[in-house]
């Protein structure tokens, strides 16, 4: 075990002064005779960006979907701020501030950006029995939310299928942070971008941490890891294989982690899985 | 990272965005008023080929008089088209619907049980159509329709031994057949029905929550699930409502007729299918209008009622209207491909 590991060990369990926002312990899923995920433990701390990397398979977006409320675990508890919770839906997680952003982004390309950031949550109004979806109030509160952000869009009346993959991915983190986000959780949410576009959304991943949002963010692009994140854990075979502040470590070490070996040397010379 | 955002953001609509967006406004154009467009083409064509008759108010008014029950099944079918589904079993539904009318009226029943009796008879059946398709975890509502056609088909004939029936109460006819004169006009008062409750479909569908849910639901499915839409919910919702309508249609029919008869709507379910397609709605849901709808069920009853007019035989009509079909859908691919490439 290398020195650095040891160092964040110790660093976690000495910060117990600070309740993790929110926190799995002892995680196991199993799908069938799968075992996705046997006895996994994760602390996501207030304002940080934790990175989560592992190879194809390591069962980090399993974790992500037991925490998001979309695979309730076989095992294991769930707390939130200290609290345990029973995340059964997705809206369940949601009621908590617990949001994520998916992989495949999960937007109604047919529907208008405001739509899209207030679908299922739409803002109404009472007429008579009828609760009627207010356009005009949900396209201003979206224009503000994306003022917010920084982020720009020509019109939030656009489809979003006209927009292009970086703004749809801004859009989809508009989305998960429009409603009092604690915790926002993203599966590569770099991965199908084009190379100009994934900084923007880098930054502006950073830049939720200045709206108080703690990030959990699956990559398998190092760059990405080392631009935003604060800490690196590593799932191996469906088991916590390391964790480390991001300060403590390099590159070959994370690239280590993810192949199954915990000293940094042991990676042939001139492999780069990027 | 402010300036990096809304820098890029910027460069992103540059040079190649105004062209494109030239497109994309004739491309909005055309998804609004395309169908339109079509109408006005078919009236035309009408009006040239039969100047005399076409303009006449009879025979204009009889376009929609016969074209209501089909503007019924097609809104329908629309509602289900739209959650990227489809609903085979309608034209059996309208079937059974009006037969029950027809029964109740038979046995002497009073007129607003006869009303309301095909009404409710459609939206059982299409309740059971929605709670099928998501209980059963059905692999397409093709094949739970597809059941329910021969179900509802043969519970039609059950029911009334196989034999038509006549007579119904003149309120019924009244809805089917009769005319309110407004303005001079003698309209129709199933087209007056048929565009009150277009209106009532509008606003359900773009103002309230579940009708939008439903197209988010046909736009992307997984997108509506993990938002805690109840997508089980707004389905079943889509095909009882269609199936509300293929009862509707019933009730139009049956009054039209003044008669049940078993084998009604045979095929139909396919016209208001073709209806909606033509209308502008994708097959593959999220997409389209009522008022394309509207317009699509017109486009076909124009089609017809020129062909009669001209003494075309009648098997050239479902020869020209597969020719529509395949026609507009080309096109429209062909428009879009033309707005991809640019």
């Amino acid at each position: 075990m290398t020195p650095a590991i040891e160092a964040a060990q110790a660093a976690t369990t000495h910060v117990t002064v600070e309740t993790p926002i929110i926190e799995a312990r002892g995680i196991s899923k199993r799908f069938g005779q799968v075992v996705a995920l046997s006895d996994v433990s994760l602390q996501l701390y207030p304002g940080e960006v934790l990175g989560v990397v592992g190879d194809n398979g390591a069962g980090k977006s399993t974790l992500m979907k037991c925490l998001s409320g979309l695979h309730p675990p076989s095992a294991g508890e769930i707390l939130v701020e200290g609290r345990p919770v029973r995340l059964a839906s997705p809206a369940d997680a949601r009621a908590l501030g617990i949001e994520m952003v998916y992989q495949d982004l999960a937007l109604a390309g047919n529907l208008r950006i405001d739509e899209n950031i207030f679908l299922g949550r739409e803002l109404t109004r009472r007429i008579g029995p009828l609760r009627i979806v207010d356009h005009k109030a949900n396209q201003e509160r979206a224009m503000e939310h994306l003022d917010k952000l920084h982020i720009e869009v020509k019109s939030v009346a656009q489809r979003v299928e006209q927009l292009s993959g970086g703004q749809r991915q801004a859009v989809a983190i508009a989305r998960a942070t429009a409603f009092e986000a604690k915790v926002v959780i993203m599966d590569e949410p770099t991965a199908a971008l084009a190379v100009r576009e994934v900084r923007k959304v880098l930054d502006l991943v950073k830049d939720l941490r200045m709206h108080g949002i703690s990030v959990i963010f699956i990559s398998h692009r190092l760059d990405d890891i080392f631009y935003v994140c604060d800490r690196v854990m590593a799932l191996f075979h469906g088991r916590n294989f390391a964790d480390a502040p991001l300060s403590e470590i390099d590159r070959n070490e994370v690239i280590g982690w993810i192949m199954g070996n915990k000293s940094g040397s042991d990676v042939p010379a001139g492999l780069d899985l990027n | 990272m402010t300036d990096a955002m809304s820098a890029g953001a910027g460069s992103d609509l540059g040079d190649a965005g105004a062209r494109s967006a030239g497109v994309i406004r004739v491309m909005g154009w055309f998804d609004r008023w395309g169908v339109l467009l079509m109408v006005a083409i078919m009236a035309a064509l009408s009006w040239l080929a039969q100047p005399d008759v076409f303009l006449s108010e009879r025979n204009i008014f009889n376009i929609f008089r016969q074209t209501a029950f089909y503007q019924m099944l097609a809104l329908g079918q629309f509602i289900v088209i739209v959650t990227a589904g489809i609903d085979l079993s309608i034209g059996s539904v309208l079937a059974l619907s009006m037969m029950c009318a027809a029964i109740l009226a038979d046995g002497g029943a009073a007129w607003p049980l006869v009303i309301i009796a095909p009404l409710l008879a459609g939206l059982f059946v299409g309740t059971i159509n929605g709670l099928g398709l998501t209980r059963l975890h059905m692999p397409h509502p093709f094949i739970m329709t597809l059941g329910m056609m021969f179900i509802a088909r043969g519970a039609t004939y059950l029911i009334s031994g196989g034999r038509p029936i006549t007579g119904m109460p003149p309120e019924v006819t009244w809805l089917g057949s009769g005319n309110i004169e407004i303005l001079g006009l003698h309209i129709p008062v199933s087209l007056v029905i048929v565009v009150i409750t277009f209106v009532i479909a509008w606003f359900f569908l773009q103002h309230l929550r579940t009708g939008r849910h439903i197209f988010a639901l046909g736009g992307n499915p997984q997108a509506a699930r993990v938002s805690g839409i109840n997508v089980d919910r707004t389905l079943v919702i889509a095909y009882a409502l269609c199936g509300f309508m293929a009862g509707f249609a019933g009730l139009l029919l049956a009054g039209r007729t003044n008669s049940g008869f078993p084998n009604a709507g045979e095929g139909d379910e396919l016209v208001a299918i073709s209806a909606v397609i033509i209308g502008g709605a994708s097959f593959f849901g999220g997409r389209g209008t009522v008022l394309g709808v509207f317009a699509g069920v017109l486009v076909i009853g124009m089609l017809r009622n020129l062909l009669n007019l001209s003494n075309v035989q009648v098997f050239w009509q479902q020869v020209l209207i597969g020719v529509v079909i395949i026609a507009v859908v080309a096109f429209d691919v062909f428009r879009r491909r033309l707005a991809a490439a640019s």
